[in-house]
């Protein structure tokens, strides 16, 4: 299996500086289960990375190695992760979170807040920016998140007040306010309508230019549609890691082009 | 089954309009502006008032709520959060354990704790026994509220980078406060009908006083004093004062759950 796990032809051209996360050979256990097994890929600055795979893969465990969230539901990990070339357990998971955003399955804005105060929390909460920037910062990740022009009126309303579609758009303006460099999204739009999902893909090709995103999906339409590149998971392990085009056209090992073309999955 | 289950709902609820009404026809009489602004008279005078232990009630109760609260709601945090482990079992065992706890036996220890080294008997001590009786039920609806806030929304917290003790003060406790709330009521409720640990504490006081290092009158304990005392005036009072002390929790609870509706209110189910 290791010659599988070799970087996209494409992504061992470009210069090794570009390269915004690496893992290597991560194992992630929950108890005594073994959720990842020996996982190394490179993900390249302003890509977007699609992570598909049948249920039960690993894809999200994956994603929450990246944040460290894996140990807040009380897993453990071992192999090394690096942002920017550091290692990601050297430094405090409070501050690796603010430059690793999440966006969750199920729209989860705070229930006792504003659509204000919901994409203000992190700033507020973290003191990370003067009180007369706050408003500005808001307007600018709700713009981000194309949400500005339908809630711009109704700021102070409840952020729980929104449709399905809206408050995932919330919670993704609540991410980028942080300002952070990576964005992971565990199938964003897994939850939502098909006009709200092509919202959120559409938002997903605008923010490359400004993060780097990391995206878990089911749909293989949908990475399809919005990644460069694509990993293939299958019981814990990379399959195979190439770009989007190649995987879903020509794919190198059979176990991928089965789950493409959904003869198992 | 609905036919039953309003039936039991009915059953459930006549008790309470028996006692409310009960006490509203005894104590009617007694009841008028001067009852609530006057001092009690002295032995053999008629009329006079309960003002004393109506203030006397509202400061126990404060007391009781600021040695109890915080500790209710700090320990309740600790068990919801930290709490799956042989330390928060233990404290959990002992928690319920207190609870179980008859009244009386909690006013001896509060007269072992404060009275007897003030030398004194005084509204702190009743404070303190009121406070142990509260912990309990708050400590364990606190818990229970938090553990009821979705793990969704903890995750989204510590996602933006939220430290996990901000995240638990600003956003799960905020989140919790409505059931948080009606578990504290149900504490201050079974602490303003109490009398047994006030006797060995605040002991009850026929004069004005609002000095917390002095003994202090209280409903609980003027009801107690003049239901069994000999006189036709005095027992009217007793019934009056009932009365009062039901309407007051009634108040009590209405006005917490209106201050803590929220601006949600809507998603707050």
């Amino acid at each position: 299996m290791t010659e599988t796990l070799q970087m996209p032809s494409i992504l061992s051209e470009s210069s090794k500086t570009d390269t915004k996360l690496e893992t290597r050979d991560v194992n992630a256990f929950f108890g005594k289960t073994q959720a990842l097994r020996n996982v190394s890929l490179n993900i390249q600055k302003n890509h977007v990375v699609a992570i598909i795979g049948p249920s039960g893969c690993g894809k999200s465990t994956f994603l929450r190695c990246l944040n460290r969230m894996h140990e807040v539901a009380g897993g453990t990990m071992n192999g090394t992760i690096l942002l920017d070339g550091e290692d990601i357990h050297e430094n405090d998971p409070v501050n690796l979170r603010r430059r690793v955003g999440m966006v969750f399955q199920k729209p989860n804005p705070f229930p006792t807040m504003s659509i204000f105060d919901n994409v203000a929390a992190g700033i507020r909460l973290n003191r990370m920016a003067h009180r007369n920037h706050i408003a500005e910062t808001v307007e600018r990740s709700l713009q981000q998140a194309a949400l500005w022009n339908e809630v711009k009126d109704s700021l102070s309303k409840s952020g729980m007040s929104l449709s399905g579609g809206q408050q995932q758009r919330l919670c993704i303006a609540r991410a980028l306010a942080v300002n952070p460099e990576v964005l992971l999204m565990d199938e964003p739009a897994s939850a939502l309508d098909p006009i709200s999902t092509a919202k959120i893909e559409e938002l997903i090709y605008e923010l490359k230019k400004d993060y780097t995103i990391v995206i878990v999906t089911h749909n293989m339409q949908q990475a399809a549609r919005v990644s460069d590149e694509t990993a293939f998971f299958y019981l814990g392990e990379l399959i195979e890691y190439d770009i989007t085009k190649k995987i879903f056209t020509m794919p190198s090992i059979k176990q991928t082009e089965d789950y493409v073309t959904g003869r198992f999955g | 089954m609905t036919t039953l289950s309003m039936a039991s709902v009915a059953i459930a609820i006549i008790p309470l309009f028996l006692i409310f009404f009960y006490t509203l026809a005894q104590g009617i009489s007694a009841l008028n502006v001067d009852f609530f602004i006057h001092m009690p008279k002295p032995v053999g005078e008629l009329g006079g008032g309960m003002a004393n232990a109506l203030v006397g009630t509202t400061i126990l109760i404060g007391l009781g709520c600021l040695f109890g609260l915080p500790i209710s709601i700090f320990a309740g945090i600790y068990l919801a959060e930290y709490g799956n482990n042989a330390i928060g079992q233990t404290v959990r065992f002992f928690t319920d354990v207190l609870s179980g706890v008859p009244s009386i036996v909690v006013g001896v220890v509060a007269y072992i704790l404060v009275v007897i080294p003030m030398k004194q008997f005084s509204a702190l001590a009743g404070g303190v026994a009121l406070a142990i009786l509260m912990i309990p039920t708050a400590t364990r609806t606190t818990e229970e509220m938090i553990r009821l806030v979705p793990q969704s929304y903890r995750e989204a917290a510590l996602a933006i980078g939220i430290p996990q003790w901000k995240a638990t003060l600003k956003i799960i406790l905020p989140t919790a406060m409505k059931g948080i709330t009606t578990g504290v009521l149900l504490a201050i409720a079974r602490a303003a009908g109490e009398t047994a640990p006030l006797l060995f504490t605040a002991l009850g006081n026929r004069f004005w006083s609002t000095d917390i290092g002095h003994p202090i009158a209280s409903l609980t304990v003027f009801i107690y004093d003049y239901a069994k005392a000999p006189f036709d005036d005095w027992n009217r009072q007793a019934w009056g004062a009932a009365f009062v002390l039901i309407v007051l929790i009634f108040i009590v609870n209405i006005t917490f759950r209106f201050v803590t509706r929220g601006r949600y209110k809507e998603q707050q189910n």
